[in-house]
């Protein structure tokens, strides 16, 4: 079935066109190739973070461990508001600032994009961040980005960087995002955050994130704010324009929290 | 009208303090209702809520509104529009009774179409809670709803689809790529709708021209659609775009629909500025809604409901418009509204029956997330058991991934094998065209066709040019 018009179609699209059939199926080869997509995907969803090996790579610099109040992986699925909060007794971890800025890495939906980009964006920000007080990082488990508003709160931090496994799709299961919040407090909106999404391979390089990152930090820590506020002032492609947590709004009936 | 239900079974009396709680808890366990805190806490309370809903009369539904009317729009159009005629057949029934008298045989397509004007969402929702899945299929299998723009749909042994194809930058070459693959696979009779990745009037305007290019080129009797806000859509019909359907994204009360930006009003201004254009040839249903549960709930705007009865209300939103397509997306919101493929199935199944009771002309976005338990095996179930129950259409993408919201659906080759062993055909407009084109066979079923066939060199030697 590989023949010239099927190759015109496949040049002109990443999607999954001119897969070819066998009777009314899927030639074997295109079933198993989406099988695997998918399975790295869940298994993005269902690992578990390797804390001790990112606590390793961001050495010398201080770490925290802190947990959520959702206990397991299928209670933080079914329940996103247990995952906003910090478990009971967790807070007492947390050392008072006055801090600029904390990092918080949550495992949130990708172990696989928290594992192979977190770090590098927190060591290529803090590269960045000369001159400001930056606290221990945060490593916070079955969490949502909402979790970076209690540690913010708790530490006395002005500002909070949440990093964060996004919710894998099959292209990218790896994809990080970083969610920043100015004067974190329980109960902020998602509207008060700035939100740099895709940060993997294909993506965002660690790199490149770190600039946007620093940027906006240092803009937040200048004018006061975070969200809708800060991103009015952003010049041209300092920020990603466009965010599938707020895209998919507009067309699936769905909450703005995908990615989460 | 004494506030209260109580069931009692071995001893045990449950108290169910009002109507809403009472529905909450007569629903299958659910993440969402769990979320939202108006789950049953036992599945022995669970069965119990459903005995004790069994007994309360259909007429306490038009009594007592779970939303005031004062508070909510959505509760204002269902008691204004309420058919008391319509519903003297079925007055004096109880929910337990009217889920027998919508099992019997003499409840055939035209008395339900004749109901349907007579029944509100609360009270399908209700029978719905009392229905088992294979309930769900038999009674919806029965109810007709046809509409039509430029192709009909919702005929008996038919089964249309929306071709879906998406593409994160929104590329016009990639779309008329996915839209070529899946026209060789007979898919797009009830719309070929794009989810746009940017919502401004300038994107909206260029999809819609470049679909509608294509459509006249090879003389396609269907519609298109770029799924943007409704206000984008009028605009672009104030620019003079060849928009066929205004698409929305609805939900069942006031409150969610704000959060959607949309009101009555603007969904009836929307209407006027598509029917203005005239565009349709066989029907003048110009309207696209999509639903699902959850979105009351992410909104906080579920009013202590549970989701599934409030996703029940959102279709008399959607039957005020006459639509021609109406699909909940049932498992895109994710695994802290429905957690699994059991709740994704059932709820897929209760959406199209509750719609479908109520004359909304239902299809379903059969598909599911990353982070929800389920997978492709579930999804070719639940297809199957839509298919049964005679939704009017199913959504495909290529290969059933869709890049552009990171969320699996159904492929064309799905929608193909379900036509192919059901016997269920396209759209009669569709088919013919298909006919036309070289697409199907002597049986009526679309071959695997060579790259060197004459109508796969034509679409995609003309369509990639277009």
């Amino acid at each position: 079935m590989r023949d010239d018009a099927f190759d015109r179609l496949r040049r002109m699209t990443r999607a999954r066109v001119a897969l070819g059939r066998s009777g009314d199926g899927l030639p074997t080869k295109a079933k198993l190739e989406f099988q695997m997509a998918h399975a790295l995907a869940r298994d993005a969803v269902w690992g578990k973070v390797n804390f001790e090996s990112i606590a390793a790579a961001l050495a010398p610099r201080e770490v925290i461990h802190v947990a959520s109040a959702a206990a397991d992986r299928a209670i933080y699925l079914r329940r996103p508001d247990l995952g906003r909060r910090l478990a009971e007794g967790e807070a007492a971890k947390l050392p008072p600032g006055p801090f600029d800025l904390v990092f918080v890495i949550a495992d949130g939906l990708s172990a696989d994009a928290v594992e192979g980009h977190a770090a590098n964006v927190v060591i290529a920000t803090e590269a960045r961040l000369a001159g400001l007080t930056i606290a221990p990082v945060v490593l916070a488990s079955q969490a949502r980005v909402a979790l970076g508003d209690d540690v913010g709160a708790t530490m006395g931090a002005r500002l909070v960087a949440v990093l964060i496994g996004e919710r894998p799709g099959l292209s990218a299961a790896d994809s990080l995002g970083a969610y920043l919040s100015f004067n974190p407090a329980p109960g902020l909106r998602d509207s008060a955050r700035n939100c740099i999404s895709n940060i993997h391979g294909h993506g965002l390089t660690p790199e490149r994130a770190a600039d946007k990152l620093a940027w906006l930090v240092r803009e937040a820590l200048r004018i006061g704010v975070t969200g809708i506020g800060l991103k009015e002032a952003a010049p041209d492609g300092a920020i990603e324009t466009t965010q599938p947590t707020t895209q998919i709004t507009h067309h699936k009936p769905t909450g703005a929290r995908a990615h989460e | 009208m004494t506030g209260g239900f109580r069931s009692r079974h071995r001893g045990e009396t449950h108290v169910f303090d009002d109507l809403k709680t009472l529905l909450a808890c007569a629903s299958p366990r659910r993440s969402g209702d769990e979320l939202a805190g108006v789950a049953a806490d036992s599945a022995a309370r669970r069965v119990a809520a459903r005995m004790a809903l069994a007994d309360v009369p259909l007429q306490r539904f038009l009594d007592e509104p779970l939303i005031p009317y004062e508070d909510d729009e959505v509760t204002r159009l269902i008691l204004d529009s309420h058919d008391a005629a319509a519903f003297a057949a079925v007055a004096s029934l109880t929910v337990g009774e009217l889920r027998e008298s919508l099992m019997s045989w003499e409840a055939d397509a035209d008395r339900l179409a004749a109901l349907a004007p007579g029944l509100t969402p609360e009270m399908v929702a209700a029978v719905s809670k009392l229905c088992g899945n294979g309930d769900l299929i038999a009674i919806a299998a029965k109810c007709r709803v046809v509409t039509g723009f430029r192709s009909t749909i919702g005929l008996p042994g038919r089964l249309s689809s929306r071709l879906q194809p998406n593409d994160p930058t929104d590329d016009p070459m990639a779309i008329a790529a996915g839209t070529l693959d899946g026209l060789l696979f007979g898919m797009g009779d009830a719309v070929i709708g794009i989810n746009p990745a940017t919502d401004n009037v300038e994107a909206c305007i260029r999809l819609l021209t470049m679909l509608d290019e294509l459509r006249l080129k090879f003389e396609v009797p269907t519609q298109s659609c770029v799924l943007s806000h409704v206000t984008t859509s009028i605009q672009a019909i104030e620019q003079g775009a060849p928009l066929d359907l205004v698409f929305q994204s609805i939900a069942g009360t006031e409150a969610a629909n704000a959060g959607f930006g949309v009101t009555l009003a603007l969904l009836g201004e929307a209407q006027e500025a598509a029917l203005s254009l005239k565009r349709g040839t066989v029907g003048s249903n110009v309207m696209y809604f999509e639903t699902g549960q959850g979105a009351a709930l992410s909104a906080e705007a579920h009013h202590g409901l549970d989701q599934q009865t409030v996703e029940a209300r959102a279709y008399a939103v959607a039957r005020a418009f006459s639509p021609l397509l109406v699909n909940t997306v049932v498992g895109f919101i994710g695994p802290e509204y429905l957690y699994d493929a059991k709740e994704i199935i059932r709820a897929g199944l209760e959406d199209h029956f509750c719609a479908k009771l109520l004359g909304v002309p239902m299809g379903c976005d059969v598909c599911y997330t990353n982070h929800a338990e389920a997978d492709q095996d579930d999804m070719d179930d639940l297809a199957l058991l839509l298919a049964a129950a005679n939704v009017n259409f199913l959504i495909a993408v290529p290969g059933a991934d869709d890049i552009m919201l990171n969320y699996q659906s159904l492929s064309h080759h799905d929608v193909m094998r379900l036509r192919h062993l059901l016997g269920r055909r396209p759209a009669p407009e569709f088919e013919a065209w298909l006919a036309r084109m070289g697409l199907l066979d002597e049986s009526g079923r679309v071959p695997p066709l060579p790259g060197s066939a004459p109508a796969v060199t034509r679409l995609i030697g003309q369509g990639a040019r277009a």
